[in-house]
């Protein structure tokens, strides 16, 4: 086997608690799927049979409850339950699995979807035998409002600088903002063995990375590591130009275990390797005086995306953007045939429905997603939002670019403009509660505040 | 082999026939096993040949003639007639060659057995000539019966030559379906003169169709396919090695399945990886001996050897083969060039041979004072490479592009050159622009020495350089000076193609001298080379 795939599904969404509150974020609806789909999805179309889930007990029990899931996904699960409370780092993870993982790894966030030509990033990671091969995409601005947003983006997002060298394929360099103090600091080996380097920032990190099976091994040796993305990629990249001959230390320690259990043929195959490589007229770079690679045994290579959709669902606009634009991907129905939408509705074409709706009456629902058991009263104007399982909505609601969790009841006549109701709410029907909230910050903490102390 | 398992079956009816004929080849040849098979399949040929023009010309009468011919003679005599049953098309005259020659049965001898077949291979040939044969290469897959006799043998033309023929296409489409391995598709307008070979995008990699946890090709053989073609691995010494060393590892985790036998089942095994290895970049002539070795080794594990001992046999042959083809004859060509350079010459070589990268290191080392130049040329620029291995090294070196050739010659006292195979003929098939080199050499009268190893000659022949070749990427012509790209959209004029060969074939004339680790042989001993080498197997 080649390669066997990881899905982290045990993250909390700490970015966008008031949609994961009460939903852990692999449930989240997005284009009327869970969030989980989407990997699994990408995993499925490529090719793998078997994937190992990571996830919380409640997440393991809603999956094993879906019905669609099970029929959509038709690799073999295997899911590894780990305690929420324990506050696993994606490291952690990795190592609590160790005794499954037999070769190398493809590590996938949940909250990822994409389009991506995954066989770029693994042929990468195979025909320059890579240490770590990981996908990174162009940003693109979000262009939905988002509820609960001053203005444009706050420009508190630390940024992730990332160097690569002039082919644009082998990372050189990563840091980001948080870690620095004033500016960036380069190694001169680096410099000196890559003259040319290109530092982007505005760059997504897909969180979806190749490993070497001895990396996994030297995880289980250096127990303080806790994150991938924050720790371990940083530390491979830095490694890359150690002085210390790069292959001493830890991967050699790996490849010691590793040769204990294969045959002593794997050094001979090594000399092989080594021979043909030598024979090859091919350098990585030119205008020194090293061999390919500049001998280095240890490479990190990035796959950076320029066109096509890279989403990573972890703050409340990128959801609201992935929920925009996933459904013109698939060519699902845009109302599911389960759903109960009367004639005399509207429901616009880049609105989708979910199963087992009811839409009464003239309602008007435009641009927005509407999710699964969802009862929509009669006279009802939806527009650019985005509304969760199993919400009712009585007559005479005017709803518009909000966010509607999962389970809430909007009152008869209500009016709920760029607001994010929190799963389980009850809004007042109209006389006492006509809100009207417009980017008022101050107005939806009030409401999320209230939500939280009423929970 | 697996449809002489089938068909063995229908040839029961004729089984005495061709047990009696067996026995008279055993008798007369003392041969063996692999002349039967053979001839086995030969009949078997004619005879579905004389079945389906029995159909069409034959009628009863000629037949009942034919029939009453071989029972009136001796009993021995049916299993001579049958091949004259079975060479129907032939007119009565090759039957009645043949009766006064089967009358003297008893007495047969190696000369009429040889004429039989002879006259038997000619009909065959003359019923096959209307037929256009695409297939697989019958020259590497066909074992020489025997080194004395030169038997003529059905050529087939490979069909990685035969891009430009639609039916070919198919038969290569449906065998790769088969076999389970994506077909890569040709990209760019292709030089009308070279349009009868492939030519791939390295913007389209082979891998673009297979699963990502590769199922049904081994996936050092997919990393393999992948180094080659982004040109990772190259050069013929460092892809035979490179081939060799995934197949040792395809060994190491391969298991016989219940039912099977590890010699059979194991070249089977192997066969859908070299599709998929001649997908990523058309196969060496090197790699191509190395397979046949393989091939021959692992079909020669006799039956009752235990899965472990084979596995530890063939990856023990690897090790041996690469270790005397390759890096001891590497050990001999150095020892023999270096009596060839002597001090204050200066070297002229070409791009990047490894083989001639070491032995100028090696001379470097044995205190011979000499200096080298380096001929680059465009689009691979492959002399870089050469070069920092050299100035490295710590040898004085000039570096020039090849149009500069003529300017420098007069300087050079001897040209090195390395070559990716010998032909059959002489010829010598290297990177394109050594035939300018050894050209212009010759016309300066400088000598031309080619270094080559003997597991690089092939029994191909070929006398110019359009029949069979490579063609690279044509978008690595493409280059930016000063931010403009003049060639960005070349594909959208019509009448412009761009051409990237790979390889060219330099006569023997312009060789002086070739050495192998055999020793120092002038261009056209290599068919003598090439005749010992396949009595020595």
């Amino acid at each position: 086997m080649e390669l066997q795939a990881v899905l982290m599904a045990a993250g909390g969404g700490s970015r966008m608690m008031d949609l994961t509150y009460n939903t852990p974020k692999p449930l989240l609806p997005v284009g009327n799927r869970p969030l989980i789909w989407y990997p699994l999805n990408l995993l499925e179309r490529v090719g793998f049979e078997e994937v190992i889930v990571i996830t919380t007990k409640e997440v393991q029990k809603a999956l094993s409850a879906d019905h669609r899931l099970k029929t959509d996904v038709k690799m073999r699960l295997d899911v590894v339950c780990i305690q929420e409370e324990a506050d696993m780092g994606t490291a952690d993870a990795l190592r609590h699995i160790q005794q499954k993982i037999k070769t190398d790894i493809l590590v996938v966030s949940c909250d990822l979807i994409t389009d991506v030509a995954l066989h770029e990033v693994v042929d990468l990671f195979r025909a320059h035998s890579a240490t770590l091969s990981m996908l990174m995409s162009k940003v693109h601005e979000f262009t939905e409002t988002v509820p609960g947003q001053k203005g444009k983006k706050k420009a508190g997002e630390q940024r992730d600088f990332v160097g690569v060298d002039v082919t644009g394929k082998r990372l050189l360099f990563m840091a980001n903002e948080a870690d620095l103090d004033e500016g960036l600091v380069f190694r001169k080996s680096i410099m000196r063995k890559h003259p040319r380097m290109l530092i982007k920032t505005g760059l997504l990190d897909a969180h979806l990375y190749c490993l070497k099976r001895s990396v996994v091994d030297f995880l289980v040796h250096n127990k303080s590591v806790t994150s991938i993305r924050g720790e371990l990629v940083p530390y491979l990249v830095r490694k890359q130009f150690s002085k210390s001959l790069n292959s001493q230390n830890e991967t050699e320690d790996s490849e010691k275990n590793q040769k204990q259990q294969d045959l002593l043929s794997t050094s001979k195959d090594e000399a092989l390797l080594q021979l043909a490589r030598e024979r090859s007229c091919w350098n990585d770079h030119r205008g020194d005086m090293s061999e390919a690679y500049h001998g280095g045994k240890l490479r990190c290579y990035v796959h950076i995306m320029e066109e096509g959709m890279c989403y990573r669902v972890n703050t409340l606009a990128a959801y609201i953007e992935a929920n925009r634009v996933v459904p013109k991907l698939f060519e699902d129905p845009p109302i599911h045939p389960g759903a109960l939408v009367s004639e005399r509705s509207l429901v616009g074409s880049d609105s989708i429905i979910g199963p087992l709706c009811q839409i009464s009456d003239r309602t008007s629902i435009k641009r927005s997603n509407v999710g699964m058991s969802t009862t929509i009263k009669e006279k009802v104007k939806i527009t650019n939002s985005i509304i969760m399982n199993g919400v009712i909505i009585e007559e005479g609601c005017n709803i518009q670019g909000s966010v509607i969790c999962n389970n809430a009841v909007i009152g008869r006549g209500a009016d709920i403009k760029y607001c994010l109701v929190g799963s389980g709410q009850h809004v007042e029907p109209e006389g006492e509660n006509k809100i009207m909230f417009g980017n008022n910050n101050l107005d939806i903490s009030d409401l999320f505040v209230y939500t939280m102390i009423v929970y | 082999m697996a449809d002489s398992v089938g068909r063995q079956v229908d040839s029961i009816n004729h089984a005495t026939e061709e047990d009696e004929k067996k026995h008279e080849i055993i008798g007369a040849k003392g041969e063996g096993k692999e002349l039967t098979k053979e001839e086995k399949q030969r009949l078997r040929k004619e005879k579905k040949q004389h079945k389906k023009n029995k159909k069409d010309d034959r009628g009863p009468p000629e037949k009942e003639k034919e029939k009453e011919k071989a029972s009136v003679p001796a009993p021995s005599k049916p299993a001579t007639q049958s091949p004259a049953h079975k060479a129907a098309p032939v007119p009565v005259n090759a039957s009645a060659s043949e009766s006064p020659v089967a009358a003297e049965k008893p007495a047969k001898s190696k000369a009429e057995l040889r004429a039989e077949r002879r006259a038997r291979q000619d009909s065959e040939r003359a019923s096959k000539q209307g037929k256009k044969e695409g297939g697989q290469q019958s020259t590497s897959s066909k074992p020489k019966a025997t080194p004395n006799e030169l038997q003529p043998v059905v050529k087939r033309l490979p069909d990685h030559v035969q891009v430009d023929d639609p039916v070919a296409l198919k038969k290569l489409a449906k065998k790769l379906e088969r076999q389970q391995v994506p077909l890569r598709s040709d990209y760019g307008y292709k030089v009308s003169l070279f349009s009868h070979l492939h030519q791939y995008s390295r913007k389209n990699p082979p891998t673009q169709q297979i699963s990502i946890p590769v199922t049904v090709i081994h996936p050092s053989i997919v990393r393999l396919g992948l180094q080659y073609s982004q040109g990772i691995i190259a050069g013929s010494n460092a892809r035979s090695v490179a081939l060799l060393h995934a197949f040792k590892q395809v060994i190491q985790d391969y298991s016989t399945p219940p039912n099977e036998e590890l010699s059979r089942d194991l070249v089977n095994k192997l066969s859908p990886y070299i599709s998929f290895l001649s997908q990523c970049r058309p196969l060496s002539a090197s790699m191509g001996n190395a397979i046949k070795y393989i091939k021959k080794e692992i079909s020669n594990i006799p039956s009752q050897c235990k899965e472990e001992e084979a596995k530890r046999i063939l990856q023990e042959c690897i090790d041996s083969y690469i270790n005397e083809k390759i890096i001891l004859a590497s050990e001999a060509i150095s020892k023999y060039a270096i009596e060839k350079i002597s001090d204050g010459d200066v070297i002229l070589v070409y791009g990047c041979s490894s083989l001639v990268n070491h032995i100028l290191c090696e001379a470097f080392e044995k205190q011979r004072k000499f200096r080298v130049i380096v001929v680059d040329s465009r689009p691979r620029l492959e002399g870089r490479e050469a070069l920092r291995r050299l100035v490295k090294k710590g040898i004085r070196c000039t570096y020039v592009l090849i149009s500069a050739l003529s300017y420098i010659l007069p300087e050079v006292s001897k040209v090195f050159l390395g070559a990716h195979a010998l032909l059959a003929n002489g010829y010598v098939m290297s990177r394109v622009g050594t035939s300018q080199i050894a050209l212009v050499a010759k016309a300066y009268n400088v000598p031309v020495l080619v270094c080559c190893e003997t597991y690089k000659f092939c029994e191909r022949v070929q006398t110019d350089s359009f029949v069979s070749n490579e063609l690279d990427d044509p978008d690595d012509l493409i280059v930016t000076r000063n931010g403009k790209t003049h060639l960005e959209n070349w594909q959208t004029v019509k009448s412009l193609g761009l051409l990237n060969l790979v390889y060219d074939v330099t006569p023997p004339d312009f060789v002086d001298l070739v050495i192998t680790d055999l020793g120092m042989i002038p261009c056209t001993s290599v068919p003598v080379v090439l005749r010992v080498k396949n009595v020595d197997q």
